[in-house]
């Protein structure tokens, strides 16, 4: 008997079409048509959650008032990647998770028009604290890469 | 009242790929040294739970359907558990709660991971992200942990040589691990001169993939009294905790879970000792097995596990507290650094805490071991458990 071990090569193609419901499609259509970034309000901690939800997961309430947050903000958190993944965009880019003013959450998007290429140049300029703005797609389609960070004083 | 203990362990050498077996074959593998090191049979098992993962990183829905039965669970129930990198924590957790109930005296608890059949792992863990808010923004399973990992460093001034020391650290006690993966000595400099993948976690701060398996035997204490079984991992205290989904909820300034510590984890923690009646972790803890994929992930886990102040997971690893011969050994085995077999990795702490206990850890025992601590991490620093083994109850 051969002791050739063999292979079955498959391949997973699965499409979906993801409802974002009714509290996400409010944010999104607020991006897409008016430039205005929303977040909601616990009527019980008062936090205003950003991205938005329909409940509070602290204090287990509903939340139902909605909260225009400011299109500047903090960054609080950031990665920059230099690796290519596979399906993920071509390296390198930044990530940051920026607490927009008014808003009590951070929320996570690409941080962009800044030199990634040496890493010590940019993360003179990319710090936790640093101040970003938001800015908005020409061509907006209501999901969350309609917008981005960019840095500001640069 | 009914107390369990681990009174059988099988790992399989954790490696690249094993293209000789498939998952459940893999699977039997453990549970068949488990099942000797314990001195039972197949018949023994009243029940099984199946610790699995992500289904894509195995490219097959449900694939206990396929496995249980070559670890002996035809005719019997079999749970299959999935919690991210949690799932082998929440796996035992679940074959305690088996035996504590009542219902059951001998529980196998055993998975297997061959995640080293697809090409890139990180576009399936890119899947974990919610498909509305966060996924199209690139997050993976490395760069959600950079999150922490930077917020550490700001928050501390925990620097990349300290991450460097848990990697150095790691690799060293893998050498003594026969299972491991990775069997390579580093330096510091090697770690800092090994590319960036997502700042600040470079290369060598990061685990391998890794394909194996891990099979613990949980009997409650009647069933171990029958057997004459005498080196037992007394299950002494267990605890478990969940974060939110969003990790920008724990970056809201209110010094509140702040996702540079990992408080999911302290909480479970505080849970754990206080079961097993640990006051003084520091002392009374004497081996730790910590699920912790990234050099930094580990840095903030010391601290909530409280084997020192918050912010000084960096300083105590200059000073060498958790190297074999420190006060407090972290990961005698190599950790996930060296071996991330993802739906048995949190399984395999408990497995070598287990092994600590009972004194059969061969070249990489820590001496004089009463008490040892495993815990487990999924999701994006969301889902924690942790287990408490000692020598006695």
């Amino acid at each position: 008997m051969s002791k050739e071990l063999l292979f079955i090569s498959q391949h997973w193609d699965i499409e979906f079409n993801h409802a974002a419901g009714e509290t996400a499609s409010v944010f999104f259509k607020a991006i897409r048509e008016r430039k205005e970034i929303l977040g909601r309000r616990c009527p019980a901690c008062k936090r205003v959650l950003l991205p938005p939800r329909s409940f509070c997961e602290r204090c287990f309430v509903d939340t139902l008032e909605w909260v225009k947050v400011g299109k500047e903000g903090t960054i609080e958190a950031f990665t920059i990647v230099y690796e290519q993944f596979r399906g993920l965009p071509k390296p390198p880019y930044a990530i940051a998770y920026v607490l927009l003013d008014g808003a009590s959450t951070a929320m996570v998007n690409f941080l962009k028009k800044v030199d990634l290429n040496n890493l010590q140049e940019a993360l003179e300029r990319i710090k936790i604290g640093a101040r970003v703005k938001v800015v908005f797609k020409r061509k907006r389609r209501g999901r969350i890469t309609d917008f981005w960070y960019e840095l500001l004083h640069t | 009242m009914i107390q369990a203990g681990i009174i059988g362990i099988g790992q399989t050498r954790f490696v690249t790929r094993r293209d000789d077996v498939n998952l459940g074959e893999l699977a039997r593998e453990a549970t068949i040294i488990a099942l000797e090191d314990a001195g039972i049979e197949f018949r023994d098992i009243e029940a099984v739970v199946f610790s699995l993962a992500l289904d894509a990183l195995e490219g097959m829905e449900n694939a206990e359907r396929w496995c249980v039965e070559a670890v002996g669970g035809c005719k019997k129930p079999c749970i299959r558990v999935h919690m991210g990198g949690a799932t082998g924590g929440s796996a035992l957790h679940t074959g305690l709660f088996h035996i504590l109930s009542g219902l059951f005296n001998c529980v196998l608890v055993v998975g297997a991971e061959k995640m080293g059949e697809t090409q890139d792992a990180q576009n399936i863990l890119n899947l974990i992200f919610d498909p509305v808010y966060e996924r199209e923004v690139a997050i993976n399973a490395i760069n959600m942990c950079s999150f922490q990992a930077i917020r550490h460093m700001r928050k501390y001034g925990t620097t990349e040589y300290h991450m460097a020391l848990v990697a150095v650290r790691s690799y060293k006690n893998a050498l003594k691990n026969p299972y491991a993966h990775i069997k390579k000595e580093i330096t510091v400099e090697d770690v800092l001169n090994s590319r960036v993948i997502c700042y600040p976690i470079k290369l060598y701060d990061c685990c391998p993939r890794s394909t194996g398996a891990c099979a613990v035997l949980v009997a409650s204490s009647r069933f171990i009294k029958k057997l004459g079984k005498k080196r037992v991992a007394w299950i002494s205290g267990i605890g478990s905790c969940t974060n939110s989904y969003f990790m920008g909820d724990r970056m809201d300034n209110s010094g509140l879970n702040d996702h540079a510590d990992a408080e999911g984890l302290l909480i479970a923690a505080k849970k754990a000792y206080k079961m097993a009646g640990i006051s003084d972790p520091k002392k009374e803890i004497d081996v730790a097995e910590i699920y912790a994929p990234f050099t930094s992930t580990e840095l903030a886990a010391v601290e909530a596990l409280g084997f020192c102040e918050k912010g000084e997971s960096g300083i105590c690893n200059e000073k060498g507290i958790f190297d074999m011969d420190g006060k407090l050994p972290v990961n005698p085995s190599g950790g996930v650094l060296t071996s991330n077999p993802i739906s048995v990795t949190a399984l395999v702490r408990v497995a070598e805490a287990a092994l600590q206990v009972t004194g059969k850890a061969g070249e990489r025992q820590v001496k004089g071991v009463k008490n040892a601590v495993a815990t487990g991490e999924g999701g994006s620093l969301q889902f924690y458990t942790v287990t408490v083994l000692s020598r006695g109850i």
